[in-house]
């Protein structure tokens, strides 16, 4: 008798420690939470402020003269176009190239799943570490791109080294990086689509081309929009590439963003100037989560369901 | 679908196979840049066929390398180092952290768990120098700049997040129903959570870690603006190793080789995991 009840929890035990257990489970991921807020709050306080590292004597605040320097700005304009170009170049190559790549793939066979799994390998290598690789290829005295393109009749192609194709050489490299992940995603997507709709169409004889595009696309959207977001949520805060490619060179032909606020503080030390740069990227990338994390708690309550 | 014509196969061959050469050949060539020497890498045309050396790799691993102008001091074995403590280290100590929390939000509904979820998700997707540039700031009056402390507590930014959101989801398809019986039997929550809970979401906790694993290994930015030579990944480290040694392409090949066949390794490893770990379980591999 005895035995069961020291069995038993105690009720008044459990209850206190059942509201007060999961603030303690959860509290140093709070912590964490607070710790990254307080520099996000002096990021927004620098960028009121007048605060070069060189002149600790002349910090002040000026209110918005970051921000209304930037309109007139040509170096902010530069910064915000190039951003943008490189994001939607890379966003909607890899997006073509990743669908296409996920269409070639869609039938489950040993050859085709042996693919994709060496398909991840570049998404795997540190995108600052696939710059170098690309870097030692496209060398003008060695690279053997740098040969590829002698060979198609272009001499003296330059890549990263010359304005005019340095953007196309960045945005290679972060196709070569990042093309798998929307493969990939859009591959699990083909891959769980329901098959009636496709049986019934071969049974009807629908044309191939009206399949594609009135029935695997609009079904494969959630999966598309979804990997796509989370693309353009990445690329238009891309460093890693471009820093160790070009260091936002030649000249300020590649200072998107993030390299822009990295060069502002550490180069020019002008940490008023760097911290209004971040929090504008931030309402950017703000503003693009916020889409995104719709989409994305919608596939996953999905995916729950088919588990 | 199944009336596929004979020149149909052949294109999607084609394209398979332009497909598999742009993705594979940067990582093959950098592999046999690695094991020849200089002076065949100069050589143009770029040659397929050479006399494999090891050369580079000895150079890196004893730290000496042997030029024209004398011996030269490499460090790469220290950042090779600080690479595998730096992600070891943060991937432990975000399970520490993230396994019980993702427990918390996924059984117990509280006021405010998914405003703190949200807010570390919606801090992943923050640009990091907005977070970094005020924090080398505030790490120099802490005296947390250049330490291996203050690296990892900022290397959480990338684990924790992904911890908390992979494994979550792991616990809620865990049926409660399982956990209530064993408390009914007069285990406490911690058994319950030790005994039951912890072994069912074991397969989760894993994938969560290696993929958190990768992206610690890969991360520049972070070490790149908090830690100076000592203390420095792979990734870091290699981009100023191709500065200061100038020339010696051959060992800068095999750096790269090193520092990419970790991940490479671990990712072919755990690649049934990947799909789910990346998208952060909005979709099922």
């Amino acid at each position: 008798m005895t035995a069961v009840v020291s069995q038993r929890p105690k009720p008044s035990g459990f209850r206190i420690s059942k509201r007060v257990l999961p603030y303690v489970l959860s509290l140093p991921a709070l912590l964490v939470c607070i710790g990254i807020l307080i520099p996000f709050l002096t990021s927004v306080v620098y960028s009121f402020q007048r605060y070069r590292l060189s002149q600790p004597w002349a910090r002040q605040f000026n209110w918005g003269d970051n921000y209304i320097s930037f309109f007139t700005d040509p170096k902010f304009w530069n910064t915000l176009k190039v951003s943008l170009l490189y994001a939607g170049t890379t966003v909607v190559l890899e997006l073509l190239l990743g669908l296409a790549i996920a269409l070639l793939l869609q039938k489950r066979s040993t050859l085709n799943n042996f693919i994709s799994i060496m398909l991840l390998m570049p998404l795997m290598t540190a995108p600052a570490l696939a710059a170098l690789m690309w870097k030692l290829m496209t060398n003008p005295g060695f690279g053997v791109l740098s040969y590829v393109a002698s060979l198609i009749g272009l001499q003296d192609f330059r890549w990263a080294s010359s304005p005019s194709t340095a953007l196309f050489t960045v945005v290679l490299v972060d196709i070569w990086v990042y093309t798998p992940f929307i493969m990939i995603l859009l591959l699990a997507g083909l891959r769980s689509l329901p098959t009636q709709p496709f049986e019934a169409a071969a049974l009807d004889g629908v044309p191939r081309s009206f399949v594609f595009f009135r029935i695997t696309l609009p079904m494969l959207t959630p999966y598309i929009l979804t990997a796509t977001l989370f693309r353009l949520l990445d690329s238009i805060q891309q460093f890693d590439i471009i820093y160790a490619m070009t260091q936002g060179g030649p000249g300020d032909t590649l200072t998107v963003f993030q390299v822009e606020a990295y060069l502002n503080f550490f180069q020019s030390t002008n940490v008023g100037r760097s911290a209004a740069l971040m929090i504008i990227l931030w309402a950017i990338t703000y503003f693009l989560s916020n889409i995104f994390i719709k989409n994305w708690l919608r596939l996953r309550e999905r995916a729950r369901g088919q588990a | 679908m199944e009336h596929t014509s004979l020149l149909e196969r052949i294109l999607r061959g084609m394209a398979l196979t332009l497909v598999v050469i742009f993705f594979m050949f940067p990582i093959v060539w950098i592999f046999m840049m690695s094991f020849q020497t200089n002076e065949t890498i100069l050589r143009i045309p770029p040659q397929l066929i050479f006399e494999p050396t090891l050369a580079n790799y000895t150079a890196l691993v004893t730290g000496k390398l042997m030029t024209a102008a004398g011996t030269l001091d490499i460090a790469f074995m220290r950042n090779l180092w600080n690479s595998v403590f730096l992600s070891v280290t943060s991937v432990a100590v975000s399970l520490l952290l993230g396994v019980p929390a993702a427990y918390a939000f996924a059984r117990h509904k509280f006021r405010g768990s998914e405003d703190i979820a949200f807010t570390l998700l919606s801090f992943k997707f923050a640009p990091a120098l907005l977070v970094l540039l005020p924090l080398t700031l505030y790490f120099q009056k802490l005296g947390l700049a250049n330490t291996y402390v203050g690296l990892i507590w900022v290397y959480q930014l990338i684990c924790l997040p992904l911890i908390l959101w992979i494994v979550r989801g792991y616990f809620e398809d865990i049926p409660a129903d399982i956990e209530y019986a064993y408390r009914i039997g007069g285990h406490s929550w911690f058994a319950t959570f030790r005994k039951i809970a912890l072994p069912l979401a074991g397969p989760g906790i894993a994938a969560a870690g290696l993929l958190a694993f990768i992206f610690a290994w890969n991360n520049f930015v972070f070490a790149l603006v908090l830690a100076s030579a000592d203390k420095q990944p792979v990734t870091v480290g290699a981009l100023a190793f191709i500065t200061s040694s100038g020339i010696q392409y051959g060992q800068i090949s095999a750096a790269i080789v090193l520092s990419i066949t970790p991940t490479l390794a671990l990712a072919l490893y755990a690649q049934r995991y990947l799909v789910e770990g990346l998208s952060l379980g909005a979709v099922k591999g």
